[in-house]
């Protein structure tokens, strides 16, 4: 039997500890809301193939959608949801998400600074 | 009474000396005002729990503290491991650090197993004598091999003569070592379990590797694939074609097949209806239920006590407050795959859910998940199946967006860059970028 574990409430040691270690910077840096953190729950589904918050990593195929013009944005997410342009993946994706939740996205990631 | 043992003592110095030191400098207010702040702990540094870590931290602007609990000093991707067993690519490649969501977003990572969970005091016992506790608790746990459901199975595994190499790492070098000893001429066998278990396309993209390996290295060997299921459980029609067209003579399927025991020394399995099948190269893969601390707290109340109960909308386990659960431990919902990138989403809904809670600001009533699953066919040729799941809140559940989704026509080399692309991308959404 073990007595007198060394127990560390993770409250105070945490406090200690993550002082300084943090530089990322969220989009924007707007107050904490529902709606942006619906958006941006929204907008992570993308990041596991097109990065996170949509920047890719260099040299790979994915897109970096980052920056890109909020109308060519919904314009290809849209063609991917018609079948007008043609992909591997893209088209089967475009096709879960609803027009409103398409151009949130596009809005969102438009925003972005890549 | 246990001594303390000196390297653990000395860990725990390092680990609380180098955060001391970084915190000499704006110390006094700003910890007070830290110590102030929710504490989520996660258990699991895998897809699910190093997800959650970042972005609970990224959702919340910093707001919540994070503590990520993990064993292995680094993060090995099971995705893309299949290639290390060809020869097309190294484990070195597919290996991580977890620097990144210390340095760059703040997440405290600890090099320990959790033992227990006491959810009355919440607090997590680890396997270095601390103990943490926590305001959200995060179970990620991925899955254990039932390796006892097999005869023999638990003792040729710990001789190192019958390999899983399901969680990629040094079994995955011993599996190609093993590979590599066979003769040509040799015939290699891979038994699957009755869905679900981790990873639905993974065996068959496994049977092509090998058959890529064979093909390329010792075209006069065998690729056997013994399947509990009663048919390919992932891309069946696209699977079969690739062995037809690429691997011809090389890849046989048999359905039907339930594995009861098996002889690393003698080189056999033994099936329920077939009887004995002998193979040089054997690798069994027993059925899986949730990870082992998610069993130790009760968490698996689903199919058996083999997955774990969850609300979908934020993952929280059900009867256990203030826990919520991911990845492949979970109890799936319909056409839900136990994959990398499922618990990627998971991790993210259940992350809003938790900042949500924590700031008091609503819960996102329609969560959304999507699921890309590239397999490589032979070393730069890839088929893939994509998903996109809406909740559904009346039935508890995720269903697939009806029109979404589907398969590859067939394999091509663009899709090959596709999936280099996900995995590099899914590892740095994951550990940072």
């Amino acid at each position: 039997m073990r007595k007198n574990p060394l127990f560390l409430s993770a409250k105070t040691l945490l406090g200690v500890m993550v002082i300084g270690l943090f530089h990322a910077s969220p989009v924007g840096a707007q107050p904490l809301s529902a709606e942006p953190l619906k958006t941006e729950g929204l907008a992570a589904t993308c990041a596991s193939c097109h990065g996170t918050q949509g920047i890719s990593a260099p040299g790979y195929a994915s897109q970096t959608i980052a920056g890109k013009p909020q109308d060519y944005l919904m314009a290809q997410l849209k063609a991917f949801k018609t079948g007008q342009r043609p992909a591997t993946v893209m088209h089967q994706i475009a096709k879960g998400y609803s027009d409103e939740q398409l151009e949130a996205l596009a809005q969102y990631f438009a925003a972005v600074k890549p | 009474m246990k001594h303390f043992n000196p390297s653990l003592r000395r860990d725990f110095l390092k680990w609380a000396g180098g955060s001391l030191a970084l915190g000499a400098l704006p110390l006094s207010a700003r910890a007070m005002s830290g110590a102030a702040k929710a504490q989520v702990v996660i258990i699991g540094g895998g897809f699910g729990g190093a997800t959650a870590a970042k972005y609970i931290r990224l959702l919340s602007r910093q707001n919540v503290q994070v503590m990520l609990i993990e064993p292995d000093a680094q993060f090995i991707s099971c995705p893309l491991s299949n290639l290390v067993l060809s020869g097309a690519t190294n484990l070195a490649s597919l290996t991580r650090t977890y620097d990144l969501l210390q340095k760059k977003f703040g997440v405290t990572v600890v090099k320990a197993r959790a033992k227990s969970v006491d959810t009355q005091s919440k607090t997590i016992s680890l396997d270095n004598y601390l103990q943490v506790s926590y305001d959200k608790l995060i179970v990620s746990p991925g899955v254990e091999l039932m390796m006892d459901k097999v005869q023999g199975l638990s003792e040729s595994h710990d001789q190192g003569l019958i390999l899983q190499a399901w969680k990629a790492g040094p079994e995955t070098l011993a599996l190609r070592r093993q590979l590599e000893a066979m003769p040509d001429g040799g015939v290699f066998a891979i038994t699957i379990p009755e869905a679900p278990y981790r990873c639905p396309p993974g065996p068959y993209e496994r049977a092509c590797q090998v058959a890529w390996y064979f093909k390329t290295h010792k075209p006069k060997s065998k690729v056997l694939v013994l399947d509990e299921n009663p048919d390919i459980t992932s891309k069946a029609a696209l699977f079969k074609k690739v062995w037809a067209d690429l691997y011809p003579g090389i890849v046989e399927y048999r359905p039907l097949h339930k594995l009861l025991a098996v002889s690393g020394s003698g080189h056999w399995m033994n099936f329920e209806v077939q009887g004995e099948v002998k193979a040089d190269v054997i690798n069994a893969l027993p059925p899986m239920r949730a990870g082992l601390i998610a069993q130790a707290m009760g968490l698996n109340n689903k199919a058996n006590q083999r997955w774990c109960g969850v609300d979908f909308k934020t993952f929280a386990a059900i009867e256990h407050k203030d826990v919520h659960v991911l990845g492949d431990a979970v109890q799936s919902a319909p056409l839900m795959p136990k994959s990398g990138h499922m618990a990627n989403s998971h991790a993210k809904v259940a992350a809003s859910a938790i900042v949500s809670e924590l700031m008091d600001l609503p819960v996102n009533s329609t969560p959304m998940l999507n699921n890309t699953c590239y397999s490589f066919v032979d070393d730069q040729r890839v088929i893939h199946v994509a998903s996109v799941h809406e909740y559904i809140a009346s039935e508890n559940t995720y269903k697939v967006v009806p029109g979404s989704g589907g398969l590859s026509s067939g394999p091509t080399e663009l899709e090959g860059q596709y999936a280099q692309a996900w995995a590099h991308n899914i590892w740095a959404d994951m550990l940072g970028a």
